[in-house]
């Protein structure tokens, strides 16, 4: 029987070492085509007439100019009048023409005319959300009136953190067409698997007839899995006009309509005695993720606190869905509960530090793991030297401070299958209907391949964006990286064990006795007794070797688990006159499992503390309440942090036998929970005062530090 | 206009822009239009001799002019030293920003062969990342000076 499971760190070639991903020299050369790159043959535009309306009904609408216009093929009304619409920004018709400014000008020549409803956009005050607050059902641990009653320290505080946008920088869209009954989509996707499903359920066709490829994606963090009012309403303008039609959004439609993270406010109260031991929570929670509310984050985040009370109430709004964003409520319920914990700290005047490890108990399972990366980042950052109690107290206005964080997550492995071929002529491809999102799955399933194989890496052609091959499942979850390993590692195992029937007679060996290593077959042990791995492919005569990898598969084990631990540490500085701050050092500890790639799962964790400093300090979707729009729908203020931003990075991977044994785990989500707290805690201790939103804009850290009446 | 060396003719309505001139009309897909007012650096190219946005320069005040996309910085399949250097130090993950970053760490390594990681964070802020490569560009450009400078790769 094969061998299924990971080979030993001593014996790994390609698996954990520093790989360039596979994808870079296409990229780099602006050769790597993205769904906005493509062209078809006969391609028309398509663009989207959008309701200026946050809560509006559709009374009447006149396509009779635009159709007229010059290359103006299509025309179609998406929502009939009557239909109500809940947010700013979302179709109404879509016209396709043979140039994308001729279909804008047609767009611009549709007259609608609505009924505006009232609207609701902004959601920080609560009592001004009538109804349209839903509230949900109290959650109690634990006695917390008693423990409140005994604690010897109370603190209180509010927090927020704003409704962010995806903003990815290829924005949502995609190519349709038709050939006869059929459809090819070429769409910008997490999903090359999921996605068909919408469109074979929305036009009531065969599933056999969808054909979804792509090849690079620019950007997805979790708003890329579903086919859209502009994926389905594509395909059937496709079909009208008789001509592919591509649909991009515009930068302002990808801000306004294609992203969103929820919001989350809270009032917490936390008990605890007077040594730091953390005894007692209470919150009330409220936010928003568009019409849909917004349910609580996983609160009190990480910690198992003994006694809890949790309200928390959703508040629905016009301000578009919301979407999966990166390690979905994670960051919220991280930042409101690390700054609640920084702050139960600062009234204590106490070391966070110190109360995070007096409490270690409280983190579950993974403890003595928290512990030793909780040692370790103050280690790197030089906790002990740098850290002082609240409130920089050197001289001049530029304050610097420490701050603390720690996340989870859970990474479980998708379900996917994978074929690998070995073909006589010695070339090996390896098959799945999954996507590279930039992570990196296309060099993870290359280095499994060929690990497996006992080959180089360039040997693996990874042929992957095309619903033709195995199915795989969407890029969400981090779930790629365990999903994608494990079916390659079956699938590339089964058919080595093949081939090794194929080469035994010649070696004079028992098939089960054979190994691949150093593009060789031969005896364990023995390498006097081999061939090359061509001489080995040429016995296959015609007839390549094909074989099938599933996860998950129970009778061949398991190679994927899930749940990381993880945290960080921030330090800043912050200048008092102008309330700007500015990123000296974000240090990341991280525990993934099994790592495949330690080239690109540093950058994924770079990526993250990155992205974490734009949520952090620049990041918000600014809603207007008196018009219900978007103010900020365009990059230049709709902020995200440049190269000069993002201060020193330091990351720190955990490898070992523990990581080893748990098998391979996603990455991608948890380094990106942590640095809205870290940051945020580091500010409060540079100023003296907690500056309670995210994201720290400079005039939220003046008001913070008047509020309090100046510096200490 | 000459495009990497090459004369193409187009002809397009005055209000077309340089850059979708470069992606609708001709196929250099490399550029990319992300912010479309000149603030993401994404649709950079080098137009006579200075870097540009492209989604901000008319297609006719490119006329008669030398451009040069991402697509004509390697030489017969060979990456520039800033590409390579990128492909090192992983300066790129979903890659769609990387074009415009590429052209805009080449004219800069024009302009400052010796820079300092000060001067890498101001002349390179003008070209935005939502994946977060900066730390990856930060030493692909440090590595590229060296290389183009005759020092070690990465050194
Ligand atoms: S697209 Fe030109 S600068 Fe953003
Ligand atoms: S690599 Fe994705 S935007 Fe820069």
């Amino acid at each position: 029987m094969a061998e299924y499971n990971w080979p030993e760190a001593s014996k790994r070639s390609l698996i954990g070492k520093r790989i360039s991903r596979l994808d870079g020299p296409e990229k780099v050369s602006g050769k790597a085509k993205y769904t906005y790159d493509l062209k078809r043959p006969g391609m028309l535009y398509g663009k989207m007439v959008r309701c200026p309306h946050a809560h509006a009904k559709v009374s009447s609408i006149d396509t009779s100019a635009a159709e007229k216009m010059p290359g103006v093929k299509a025309v179609k009304i998406i929502q009939d009048p009557g239909s109500e619409i809940q947010w700013a920004g979302d179709g109404v018709v879509v016209v396709a023409a043979t140039e994308e400014h001729l279909a804008e000008d047609a767009a611009r020549a549709v007259k609608v005319t609505y009924e505006v409803l009232p609207h609701l956009v902004r959601e920080e005050d609560l009592s001004k959300a009538g109804d349209r607050a839903k509230p949900a059902a109290e959650k109690v641990a634990g006695d917390p009136t008693k423990a409140f009653s005994e604690a010897e320290v109370v603190s209180e505080g509010t927090y927020s953190i704003a409704v962010i946008t995806h903003c990815c920088l290829e924005s949502h869209g995609q190519i349709t067409e038709w050939e006869g009954d059929k459809l090819n989509v070429f769409p910008s996707t997490q999903a090359v698997t999921g996605i068909g499903g919408e469109f074979v359920k929305a036009l009531g066709i065969p599933a056999t007839n969808v054909r979804v490829r792509m090849n690079h994606v620019g950007g997805g963090f979790g708003s890329k899995f579903n086919a859209d009012r502009w994926g389905i309403e594509g395909a059937r303008l496709a079909k009208l006009a008789g001509q592919p039609v591509k649909i991009m959004l515009e930068r302002d439609a990808e801000l306004m309509v294609a992203g969103g993270r929820p919001s989350s406010f809270a009032k917490i109260k936390m008990g605890a005695k007077k040594d730091g031991t953390i005894t007692a929570w209470e919150s009330n929670s409220w936010g928003t993720g568009g019409p849909g509310g917004a349910g609580m984050p996983p609160l009190p985040y990480v910690w198992q606190i003994p006694n809890q009370r949790m309200n928390h109430t959703g508040v629905a709004t016009n301000i578009g869905p919301a979407r999966a964003w990166r390690a979905p409520n994670h960051p919220q319920a991280c930042f409101l509960t690390m700054s609640a914990i920084e702050d139960l700290a600062a009234a204590l005047k106490m070391d966070p530090l110190e109360i995070c490890l007096k409490n270690i108990s409280l983190l579950g399972p993974r403890a003595s793991l928290y512990q030793e990366e909780l040692l370790k980042g103050a280690e790197i950052i030089e906790w002990k030297r740098k850290w002082h109690l609240r409130g920089d107290t050197t001289a001049g206005h530029i304050k610097r401070g420490l701050g603390l964080s720690m996340h989870t997550w859970g990474g479980a492995p998708h379900n996917s299958e994978c074929r690998v071929t070995i073909n006589p002529d010695g070339s090996v491809s390896a098959e799945l209907a999954s996507q590279d999102l930039g992570t990196g799955t296309r060099t993870v399933i290359a280095i499994v391949a060929a690990e497996t194989l006992g080959l180089p890496i360039e040997a693996i052609k990874v042929n992957i964006g095309d619903s033709a091959y195995p199915p795989s499942g969407g890029s969400g979850g981090s779930t790629t990286v365990g999903g994608v390993s494990s079916s390659t590692r079956r699938a590339a195992a089964d058919a080595l064990d093949e081939i090794f029937k194929v080469v035994a007679p010649a070696l004079n060996a028992d098939p089960a006795n054979l190994e691949a290593a150093g593009s060789k077959i031969q005896v364990k042990g023995d390498a006097s007794k081999s061939m090359t791995w061509q001489q080995a492919c040429s016995r296959l005569g015609v007839k390549p070797i094909r074989a099938n990898g599933k996860q998950p598969d129970p009778a061949k084990g398991s190679l994927a688990s899930s749940g990381v631990a993880g945290i960080q540490m921030a330090e800043v500085t912050v200048d008092t006159e102008t309330g700007i701050v500015k990123i000296e050092k974000l240090v990341s500890v991280q525990d993934m499992g099994l790592i495949i790639d330690a080239k690109t799962a540093e950058s994924q964790i770079y990526g993250a503390l990155i992205m974490g400093v734009c949520y952090a300090l620049y990041e918000e979707k600014i809603m207007d309440q008196a018009t219900g729009r978007m103010l900020n729908p365009n990059m230049e203020f709709y902020k995200l942090a440049g190269i000069g931003d993002i201060g020193t990075l330091v990351v720190h991977l955990m490898t070992g036998q523990e990581q080893d044994a748990r098998g391979v785990i996603g990455l991608g989500e948890p380094p990106v929970v942590s640095p809205g707290a870290a940051i945020s805690n580091a500010v409060a201790n540079a100023i003296g005062v907690r500056v309670p939103s995210l994201p720290i804009t400079p005039d939220r850290v003046l008001t913070a530090m008047e509020k309090k009446g100046g510096l200490t | 206009m000459r495009i990497n060396g090459t004369r193409q003719n187009l002809s397009v309505e005055p209000r077309v822009t340089l850059l979708d001139a470069l992606r609708n009309y001709l196929d250099y897909t490399g550029a990319k239009k992300v912010c479309d007012r000149a603030t993401c650096g994404s649709c950079t190219v080098i137009l006579g001799g200075k870097m540009v946005y492209s989604c901000s320069v008319l297609a006719i005040e490119a006329q008669g002019k030398d451009i040069t996309t991402v697509e004509g910085l390697s030489t017969n399949g060979k990456l520039a030293p800033i590409q390579a250097a990128f492909v090192e130090n992983d300066a790129q993950q979903c890659g769609f920003c990387t074009p415009g970053f590429v052209v805009a760490c080449k004219a800069f390594l024009d302009k400052h062969p010796s820079p300092t990681l000060a001067d890498v964070e101001k002349g390179l802020g003008g070209n935005l990342c939502r994946c977060g490569t900066y730390a990856g560009v930060r030493q692909a450009v440090l590595a590229a000076a060296n290389t183009m400078r005759g020092g070690q790769k990465n050194g």
